[in-house]
């Protein structure tokens, strides 16, 4: 549904330093400066959600620099990660890194003995030197399970873009999964983190529409891990999890195709899509949603006035982009100028894509100049984007929005379409109020 | 491998990024994967910035491994010089790139660009953010200084200094400019250069020009100071003027080598601080008992501050930079304490615990240790919050300085005295023991009062905390009547007397502590 792509003048004319390129195939490709962060960045929300679960991250000093300004403040005196940073003994050989890991595990280890779950986190350095934390992981789980299980993945800049660290550790649980054999019962499973208050809600929802067995992942606690296997229905409540898609299929579990579930459409789609799966009437199950679906088309035409026809840029950030554009679109009457994901994956966004409007200016990667570049010649009312870029774009002008307010905040489901909403309407409606 | 939970400084590269944020004119491309922009942020949203910092990272992803991020980097080199046209270009790797070993210096030479390209060499696995910006801004002095640019004949002028230390992300760095520009100004001394803060390469061109340096943050600008003196024979004054006695010896100094007269400076009526402390409203800071923890430059003027000029008895000094740790070690044998030299926040957190201090001085992470045991706090230094950078005029330097200062560190405290008076209403039928200090959040905690015994954790933080228990003696029980009368001291000296008793009775032997041990106890501790 993406037509030509072509660069309209905003009326209030505004020359670029640089005439962006005129593209004419569907998605704008962009290689170069990417403000984004990496994978780590998912351990800051995984460790709240995975309670009994500890990440060390095996990095640098820049590594721990990162979790300690993405966490903002420092709430915790110990908190459920930390940094084994690599130093220059460990680089020159005069220590064993495996041995120096096995020593820091250890420490760790006598110091929470509470922790079930030691994620190893692997980072640019450590895959830069190759230092393999899968043998690492193997290595000491054998010697701390089963009281605490040691599993790994990595967060690494060069391999994860921001939400791609939580698809990568999902991943990593996968094969923790107990087997359900082909003679289970079908269970339904949701994938991706949701904030406890959220996977409650959407718990009732299934139990109302009749669909009892349902598991998710992650969970709070690692004992509670659901099965999986041929009888397993996933939706997706994240649209970042490529990767954690394709190992769950290796298990013999099925994707529910569906909207994401944001606004009052997302949400009905997405439990309709399992509603369908697990044949329950679509009487029944128009009537369990009706009351959420009306209160969320309620609370989201409070906004509307406030959104509709003001035009948006997504800069590339968690993939949450398009999803979100197609609310914004569909439910507020926005207009998406520019839809930058840092990872485009048009099988789990085949939905999405499809009902976003003609026209919408797609982009995939980042050229972090260029791409300000076209934001200051389309000059949107809206910019979502991250937090080294908001201030400055305010400072020439422009509305921004903190896209990572939209992964720490509660947004999916019905009860949430409207905090949603007011998420994007609160910095217009603040440049509205203010007179200094 | 070092476990590191919490750090008081970033890698060196973000000392890089403090320096050439702080500069105008100048452009600095990192070589670096995704995700190390998160350094933006700091300045973007902490200090409030309204631009971007200068930086370009090139962004190299695995894929370019093994292939081609040379080339990757001096696209992005050629490309930032394009856009942004700098005086000129810092060029450096990040802790990733250093392994892959690309040679940024070689690389941006090779593209002959038409401005000074300033290769940094920052060991990312051994040094940290401090040291980083110390070597960056000495590089730049190095690289871009007219060593032909000498001060005039001394004849018919006025004299002139450069400011040198002051950066992007310091710790109320804008004010102390503020205020020792107008000092100066008092004192008839012109200003040639502020650097890093605000400068130019242009303006580090023509540093020779001035008579002499001053070094307002040692940490950052101690390096390239003695570059300047051994190179170009430009003398420099190191006394920081943090507090009142050390600005006028910061004013005795800078006058004796320009030549002025200083005592129109020194007699600065808006310096308040000296009185207030005076003032019989003050007399309770007698010998509170303090926690200093900080850059070794702000630590150590604090420690002097509150010894000499409100005196508190320090009963605990360090700081995180080991660069220091000879001025720290020889500040802290002035005070009779073991200086904490670390970059472990548990150990200090440890080390609060066990000096039971009435007042922490320390950074952010104190702050967040103070809070959790109900200690109060006040920042003198950085790593930096989005508090540290308030909308007012706000310095730690010179006679203001001092003012705000008292302020600062005294109003935990005041709403201590405020308890005191509550706790003396304690039995009237409104007041309740277990009601909590009223200036700590409100929160109703019971084992406040000896929080430093029984740490009291609020109840959204205590998933995650454990706390070291601190040792307590073997003690005797205490009698019905003891207890009680404990109960009548204020809570904020309360964990101290218990401790003190119990310690005293321990080490008389006596298994059972009633009045008479209490007050023994009281009498073999009185100063």
């Amino acid at each position: 549904m993406i037509g030509e792509i072509t660069l309209t003048a905003p009326e209030a004319g505004c020359a670029p330093s640089r005439q962006p390129e005129v593209l004419r195939a569907g998605v704008i490709r962009e290689r170069g400066q990417r403000e984004v962060f990496c994978g780590l960045t998912g351990i800051i929300w995984l460790h709240r959600k995975m309670q009994d679960a500890f990440f060390l991250v095996v990095g640098s000093r820049t590594c721990a620099h990162l979790l300690q300004s993405a966490a903002g403040v420092m709430i915790f005196a110990e908190p459920r990660f930390a940094t084994a940073i690599i130093e220059e003994r460990d680089l020159a050989g005069m220590a064993d890194c495996q041995d120096e890991l096995d020593r820091i595990v250890d420490r760790l280890l006598t110091r929470r003995p509470e922790i079930r779950t030691l994620f190893l986190v692997g980072s640019c350095p450590s895959e830069v030197i190759k230092l393999d934390l899968g043998k690492a992981a193997q290595r000491l789980d054998v010697k701390f399970s089963p009281s605490t299980r040691i599993l790994n993945y990595s967060g690494s800049g060069i391999e994860t873009t921001f939400t791609e660290g939580e698809d990568a550790c999902l991943t990593a649980i996968v094969p923790e999964m107990p087997a359900a054999s082909a003679s289970d019962a079908a269970n339904l499973l949701v994938v991706g983190a949701l904030p406890d208050i959220v996977e409650d809600q959407f718990g009732r929802l299934f139990a109302e529409i009749g669909i009892s067995n349902v598991g998710y992942l992650p969970t709070r606690r690692m004992a509670d891990l659901p099965p999986v296997g041929p009888n397993t229905r996933f939706l997706l409540a994240q649209p970042f999890l490529t990767e954690t898609t394709g190992a769950l299929q290796r298990r013999g579990a099925t994707r529910l195709d569906a909207l994401f579930p944001f606004g009052a459409e997302g949400t009905t789609d997405w439990l309709r899509a399992a509603a369908d799966a697990f044949g329950v009437d679509p009487m029944h199950f128009n009537r369990v949603v009706a009351p959420g679906r009306e209160r969320a088309k309620r609370a989201i035409a409070h906004r509307r006035e406030r959104l509709e026809g003001k035009r948006i840029t997504f800069l590339p950030d968690s993939q949450l982009e398009l999803p979100l554009a197609r609310f914004l679109a569909t439910e507020l009457g926005m207009i998406p100028v520019e839809v930058g994901t840092p990872y485009l994956n048009r099988e789990l966004n085949a939905r999405e894509l499809a009902l976003l409007p003609q026209g919408t200016r797609l982009s995939e990667g980042q050229d972090v100049d260029l791409q300000l570049d076209r934001v200051r010649f389309d000059r949107p009312d809206l910019t979502v984007c991250g937090l080294g870029l908001a201030n400055p774009l305010e400072a020439e002008g422009l509305s921004t929005k903190w896209a990572i307010e939209l992964v720490f905040s509660p947004i999916h489901g019905f009860e949430q379409a409207g905090d949603l909403a007011e998420l994007f309407a609160r910095p217009l409606r603040r440049r509205d109020v203010l007179r200094v | 491998m070092q476990l590191a939970v919490w750090t008081y400084e970033g890698p060196p590269h973000v000392g890089a990024m403090r320096v050439a944020t702080a500069m105008n004119g100048l452009h600095y491309v990192l070589h670096a994967p995704q995700g190390d922009t998160y350094a933006d942020l700091l300045f973007t949203m902490i200090e409030r910035r309204g631009k971007r910092p200068p930086v370009t990272y090139t962004t190299f992803q695995a894929r370019d491994l093994g292939k081609d991020t040379a080339s990757i980097f001096q696209n992005a080199a050629r490309d930032a010089y394009e856009r942004f046209q700098p005086q000129a270009l810092l060029v450096g790797a990040s802790c990733t790139a250093e392994l892959i070993q690309d040679d940024p210096a070689g690389l941006a030479e090779a593209l002959n660009l038409p401005c000074p390209v300033i290769p940094l060499e920052l060991p990312s696995y051994q040094r940290k953010e401090n040291w980083g910006a110390a070597e960056t801004f000495y590089r730049v002095v190095r690289q871009l200084i007219d060593k032909d640019v000498r001060p005039a004949a001394r004849e018919g002028r006025r004299p002139l200094v450069n400011l040198l230390g002051p950066c992007a992300l310091g710790f109320r760095h804008r004010d102390d400019v503020a205020e020792v520009r107008k000092l100066l100004g008092t004192l008839g001394i012109d200003v040639n250069c502020v650097a890093p803060l605000g400068a130019a390469p242009d303006d580090i061109r023509t540093l020779g020009r001035a008579d002499f340096n001053i070094v307002l943050y040692p940490e950052i600008g101690g390096e390239a100071a003695r570059w300047l003196q051994q190179a170009l024979g430009q003398p420099a004054i190191r006394t920081v003027p943090i507090g009142v006695s050390a600005t006028a010896e910061f004013i005795e100094e800078v006058s004796a080598l320009a030549g002025v007269d200083p005592t129109t400076a020194l007699a600065d009526e808006a310096s308040r601080m000296p009185w207030w402390s005076r003032s019989v409203d003050s007399t309770y800071l007698t010998g509170k008992r303090v926690f200093i923890f900080g850059d070794a430059t702000h630590a150590i003027a604090a420690a002097r501050i509150a010894h000499e000029e409100l005196g508190f008895e320090i009963c605990g000094l360090g700081c995180y930079n080991r660069e220091f740790a000879r001025e720290m070690r020889d500040a802290a044998k002035l005070y009779n304490v073991e200086p904490l030299i670390t970059d472990d926040h548990l150990l200090v957190e440890d080390a609060i615990l066990n000096a039971a201090p009435e007042l922490v001085l320390g950074t952010q992470m104190e702050r967040h240790i103070a809070k959790r045991f109900g200690i109060p706090c006040a920042v003198i230094s950085s790593p930096v919050h989005v508090q540290d950078f308030p909308a007012r005029h706000s310095p730690q330097m010179g006679f203001e300085g001092a003012n705000v200062i008292f302020d600062t560190w005294i109003h935990p405290l005041v709403m201590g005295l405020e308890e005191h008076l509550l706790t003396m209403f304690r039995d009237d039928f409104e007041f309740s023991d277990t009601a909590g200090p009223s200036h700590l959040h409100g929160k109703s905690h019971p084992a406040a009062p000896e929080a430093a015994r029984q740490p009291a954790l609020h109840a959204d933080l205590q998933s995650d905390v454990t706390l070291a228990e601190l040792p307590v003696a073997e003690a005797g029980s205490w009698t019905a009547e003891a207890e009680r009368e404990l109960k009548k001291i204020p809570f904020f000296v309360r964990g101290k007397a218990r401790r003190n008793t119990e310690a005293y009775a321990t080490a008389q032997g006596r298994n059972v502590i009633d009045l008479v041990t209490l007050y023994d106890a009281k009498a073999h501790y009185a100063r």
